[in-house]
């Protein structure tokens, strides 16, 4: 089983700061772990790795330096790292993004499975793991929390929703973006880690994919961030009580103020 | 400070730090009060490959380094030196087999032991032979191709849990000291049974049981080395594990420190964080510098042992001796700048001063070892 799993490098914080001029965010003085999702992902790879064989490639658009994140999944288990990076793919939203990593995926050749995390904890947008299928044209599963059986051509399994879960059957290849309910990520083990140490990391470029120009970096990118803010947070509400008639009536009204 | 750690140091120390972080540090209170021996965090630190830095690779492990046990052991102890400790003990345990093991012993109980499968237990103390390892009582009497063991160990860390165990016992008593042998004993081996679990001052989350032997029928495949060497494989044993007990009041130290500076920076009274007050400034200046002395002496004394020195027992007892006696001071020092609050359970930092005590008795009790030292340091002089 070929299974390739997709990471982000992300500020190790919650709290992101945001520059209020350019509206992009501020990397400059915080720590960058792998999106803690994205372990999930990764922990999924080598586990199915280690039940049906195979071969777990990571994969991650970024930096020079995000070559430490693919070190790092190498260090859990996986067993090469491939990094996409050039200047033309730099300030890739996540149609641009989501489209050259797809790119990446058909220069790696045949594959069985692309795991994601469910989103990256600093954009939140979970919208690159469906976008790659998408270009790839490959079946898509989000939000999966446990994998239930693993056939020749098909894969069953547990989608979680607001409330109960669904259960999907997909034939393969295709990709699955996964919640941390999935497993418990494990830490690195030194043997990992010094085998990650003297791992050769492959790079992809502009060059080596060869892509439509249109559709990557800040030109191929269609989104514009206009404004950034954080949401109100919802107040209290208002709690009625009475006898059942009363509060009925007095339920219609609020509401009838409220519309007017 | 810098200590000039290897690639590879850094490696564990990062990797033990994480385990203690992580997965340490919110179970050890819970260890603490319920006494249960933390198979969960054996688990970790095994699929971590950390049982391997006390085994040679060609029996699973990742090479015999004590620097590396001292900075894995150093980690975990900062935030348990419980659970450290079943850690520690399972290299005190595996060292005689390493040391004298021949190579059918090691091929058979080394790997387990090196993925963590396995823990072991070193036995060497009775009631009646504490620091005094001579007067041991236990007996292994050759009956054809057997030995047979008889008698009682106490205080032994790991007991009832592990799975292998390293025993001293005398097969000829009239020799005395040069009586002694070393036998490896499996748990579930008949007449071989367990008796009194220790409830315990501190390192809670660790196993301390008596081991009890009634005609214990053992292979005689199970000597370690040859009869008459038990006190030979249990003095160079010590000599490997000492650095790492050393390590052990060191982590906890630190440990001790660390919660002591945070707390000093977060509790305010009149009107200021109290570590703006000098009183405590002179004691965490204090606390830092005593832990950064006893770690040169630790690391120094670590990288003699790898360096393949021999005669490092004066320098094994000044690391042992002096870490465990700062871990001591540190820890009551640092419970002093908690307060009233260091006082009660729902602070971490008496733990610390529970977990610290024994660094100073067990392996050779500070007394003890200030007679190694005092010794050589003489003997030197008079050469």
């Amino acid at each position: 089983m070929h299974i390739i799993v997709c990471i982000k490098q992300v500020p190790e914080t919650t709290e992101v700061r945001i520059n209020p001029e350019t509206n992009t965010l501020i990397r400059e003085g915080v720590k960058s772990i792998i999106n803690p999702f994205d372990m999930y992902a990764i922990e999924e790879g080598i586990r199915l790795k280690e039940k049906f064989g195979g071969k777990v490639t990571v994969l991650t658009m970024g930096p020079p330096q995000a070559d430490a994140a693919l070190k790092e999944a190498i260090s859990l288990g996986a067993d090469e790292g491939v990094l996409v990076c050039d200047r033309a793919f730099a300030g890739s939203d996540t149609w641009a993004t989501s489209y050259t990593l797809s790119g990446a995926i058909k220069k790696l050749g045949a594959f069985d499975l692309i795991l994601c995390g469910k989103q990256a904890s600093d954009g939140d947008t979970a919208q690159v793991g469906p976008g790659i299928s998408t270009h790839l044209d490959i079946p898509q599963v989000t939000y999966v929390k446990k994998i239930e059986e693993v056939k020749d051509n098909t894969m069953r399994v547990e989608r979680m929703l607001e409330e109960g879960f669904e259960i999907i059957e997909t034939p393969l290849p295709a990709l699955l973006t996964v919640v941390k309910e999935i497993n418990e990520p494990r830490l690195p083990s030194l043997r990992g880690m010094m085998k990650a140490k003297t791992a050769k990391i492959i790079s992809f470029t502009q060059k080596d994919l060869n892509l439509d120009p249109q559709n990557i970096g800040l030109c191929g990118s269609p989104t514009q961030v206009v404004k950034i803010f954080t949401p109100p947070q919802r107040t209290g509400g208002q709690i009625i009580s009475g006898e059942i008639p009363e509060i009925t009536a007095k339920l219609v009204e609020l509401i009838k103020d409220e519309v007017h | 400070m810098d200590y000039l750690l290897s690639e590879e140091a850094k490696m564990v120390q990062e990797l033990a730090r994480k385990i203690a972080v992580e997965k340490i540090k919110p179970v050890a209170a819970k260890h603490d009060q319920t006494e249960e021996y933390p198979w969960e965090i054996i688990k970790v630190v095994g699929e971590a490959g950390l049982f391997g830095l006390f085994i040679p690779q060609e029996y699973g492990g990742l090479g015999i380094n004590v620097m590396n046990l001292c900075l894995a052991t150093e980690e975990l102890s900062r935030a348990c030196g419980g659970i450290a400790v079943c850690y520690a003990a399972s290299a005190l345990g595996t060292f005689p087999i390493v040391l004298f093991g021949n190579e059918e012993q090691k091929k058979k109980y080394l790997p387990d032991l090196a993925s963590g499968k396995k823990v072991a237990a070193f036995a060497v103390t009775e009631p009646e032979a504490g620091s005094d390892a001579s007067a041991i009582k236990t007996t292994a009497k050759k009956v054809g191709d057997h030995y047979i063991l008889n008698g009682l160990k106490h205080f032994i860390t790991n007991g009832g849990d592990a799975e292998t165990y390293v025993v001293i016992a005398m097969t000829d008593k009239a020799r005395g000291a040069r009586g002694a042998s070393a036998f490896i004993v499996e748990k579930g081996t008949p007449g071989f049974s367990f008796g009194k679990k220790e409830d315990k001052f501190g390192i809670r989350a660790s196993s301390t049981r008596e081991l009890i032997f009634t005609d214990c029928k053992i292979p005689k495949e199970n000597l370690l080395a040859k009869e008459g060497m038990g006190f030979i494989v249990t003095m160079r044993t010590f000599d490997m594990s000492r650095p790492g007990v050393a390590a052990q009041a060191l982590g906890i130290a630190q440990g001790a420190l660390d919660l002591a500076v945070k707390y000093a920076r977060e509790r305010h009274q009149f009107g200021k964080p109290i570590s703006s007050f000098q009183g405590i400034q002179w004691m965490i200046a204090d606390m830092a510098t005593e832990i950064e002395a006893a770690r040169g002496l630790v690391y120094s004394t670590a990288r003699m042992v790898d360096a393949g020195m021999t005669g490092v027992s004066k320098e094994s007892a000044m690391a042992k001796m002096f870490a465990s006696d700062v871990a001591m001071k540190v820890s009551v020092d640092a419970l002093q700048i908690f307060g009233g609050y260091g006082y009660m359970k729902d602070y971490p930092i008496e733990k610390y001063v529970r977990d610290a005590k024994i660094t100073q008795i067990y392996e050779g009790t500070n007394q003890i070892q200030r007679n190694i030292i005092a010794l050589q340091v003489i003997k030197e002089a008079a050469k």
